[in-house]
């Protein structure tokens, strides 16, 4: 396999990019690659430019602003993501999520960014940021945007950024108390998420007072679950409570599913329940 | 486009075609063709090198994302006649049959330790997701690895 022919350039600031990319016709940005390169060597994508932004290091990183914001730079690599300390005590359902991308190599340059922007429907990332009710920063030739994640991800690799502005930074709300999962079943040779759930919770004095539930893979795009969120808040997240929530999700979810040789749409649905089960379980240890 | 790349610590400078993936460059531009290419999709490992320190599939990397970079591959690991410790590990605890995976499973398994110096066993078979090998059942890769990093 090789990609097809383009031109390259790689750009020193995010502003040449977001000039570069509105000026010149069919042009693509590249992050990490580990998405793009092989939708190159495959010809599902043939960019005739392709604008390097990988060694934008203001894009880079991971802060708390406040103590209200956890900001994620979108060129911050999987595995830089899954080590941080920040993200782990502020929103450990996206550090397990990014934890459990591909492998180590592609943890190792895959962003979170390209991950977001790429909108893959068996990508982990989205659904967390989806229930976290994380916003999207963005940056085009008209200034910046900021995107709520539920307007975001619009379906399969369609996403609510234009072809010339850049995904900048992912903002995850900082809320007290609220405790994170992402439970993943796994595609055994990709990686991929078959089914993958995630899920933020508050309670008090044992009683789910606040849910929010999103389930990625099973469907074309991360989508919460407004069932499985009612069927949660007000118990004790006993075993009755979780086997109604996970009912309620499969039940939710079976009309949308998405089906394949590997995992039919009603197998995806039935697993949705399961791993519900498990990360409401891992967020409460 | 032109490219300088460090690569097992020597600097090559070459004029290349934008679209050539750094695996290509690797074994067809410097001839180094230790690094193997088993795969379409990314997923296999076989072409596993170090990118800055960092393990990395050369076939999901332009050779441009490279430039000015410093690149390890297998031919980089031995000092001379003496062998790399996980080389050496691999060997004793047969850690191949056809050998073809094995520079990618040594480049992923050398990078790894440099984060995890004392794995246990779960942790090895964890960090070889990327690398599949159709001969050996993966035992004796876990054996060596384990080895290696006793001595290292
Ligand atoms: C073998 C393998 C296994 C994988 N397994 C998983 C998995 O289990 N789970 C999972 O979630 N993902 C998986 N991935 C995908 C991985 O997470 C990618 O790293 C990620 O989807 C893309 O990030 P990137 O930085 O490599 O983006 P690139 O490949 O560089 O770009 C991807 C797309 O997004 C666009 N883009 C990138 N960055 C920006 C930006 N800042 N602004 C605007 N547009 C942008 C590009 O133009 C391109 O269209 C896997 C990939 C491989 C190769
Ligand atoms: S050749 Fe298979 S992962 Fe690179
Ligand atoms: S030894 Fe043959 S593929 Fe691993």
């Amino acid at each position: 396999m090789r990609p097809p022919s383009f031109s390259y350039q790689r750009l020193s600031s995010v502003a040449e990019a977001v000039q570069m990319l509105s000026s010149t016709d069919n042009a693509k940005v590249l992050a990490g690659g580990h998405s793009l390169i092989p939708a190159l060597n495959q010809r599902l994508s043939q960019p005739g430019t392709i604008i390097d932004i990988g060694r934008l290091n203001e894009l880079n990183g991971v802060s708390v602003t406040g103590s209200s914001k956890l900001m994620i730079g979108a060129l911050t690599p999987h595995a830089v993501v899954a080590a941080s300390n920040n993200v782990r005590r502020y929103c450990s359902a996206l550090a397990t999520a990014c934890g459990q991308v591909g492998d180590p190599q592609v943890r190792n340059w895959g962003t979170l960014g390209g991950n977001l922007a790429h909108a893959d429907p068996a990508s982990d990332p989205p659904t967390v940021v989806l229930a976290a009710g994380g916003k999207l920063h963005t940056m085009g030739p008209n200034g910046e945007r900021m995107i709520d994640a539920a307007d975001f991800f619009q379906g399969l690799f369609t996403t609510a950024l234009q072809p010339d502005e850049i995904l900048t930074a992912v903002e995850i709300p900082i809320v007290a108390d609220r405790k994170s999962a992402y439970a993943k079943l796994a595609h055994p040779a990709s990686r991929y998420a078959v089914v993958g759930v995630a899920v933020f919770l508050n309670t008090e004095n044992g009683s789910c007072t606040n849910a929010s539930v999103a389930v990625g893979g099973a469907t074309a795009k991360p989508t919460r679950s407004a069932a499985a969120e009612q069927a949660l808040v007000g118990t004790a997240l006993e075993d009755a409570a979780l086997d109604a929530a996970a009912a309620a999700l499969t039940n939710e979810i079976q009309g949308d599913a998405v089906g394949d040789i590997y995992a039919p749409s009603e197998y995806r649905a039935a697993m949705a329940g399961a791993m519900l089960k498990k990360a409401v379980r891992a967020a409460m240890v | 486009m032109k490219v300088t790349v460090t690569v097992n610590g020597k600097r090559y400078e070459r004029d290349i075609d934008p679209r050539m993936l750094l695996v290509h460059f690797l074994r067809e531009e410097l001839g180094l063709t230790g690094t193997n290419i088993g795969c379409d999709t990314s997923q296999c490992g076989a072409c596993t090198v170090h990118l800055d320190g960092k393990s990395l599939k050369s076939c999901t990397c332009l050779a441009a994302q490279a430039d000015g970079r410093e690149v390890t591959t297998i031919e980089g690991l031995a000092q001379g006649d003496q062998l790399h410790p996980m080389q050496q590990a691999f060997w004793e605890k047969h850690g191949l049959q056809c050998g073809y995976c094995t520079p990618g499973m040594i480049m992923a398994t050398t990078a790894f330790l440099k984060t995890n110096p004392h794995p246990t066993e779960e942790e090895i078979r964890h960090a070889l997701e990327g690398n599949m090998c159709r001969c050996t059942g993966y035992q004796n890769i876990v054996a060596a690895v384990k080895t290696a990093s006793e001595r290292m």
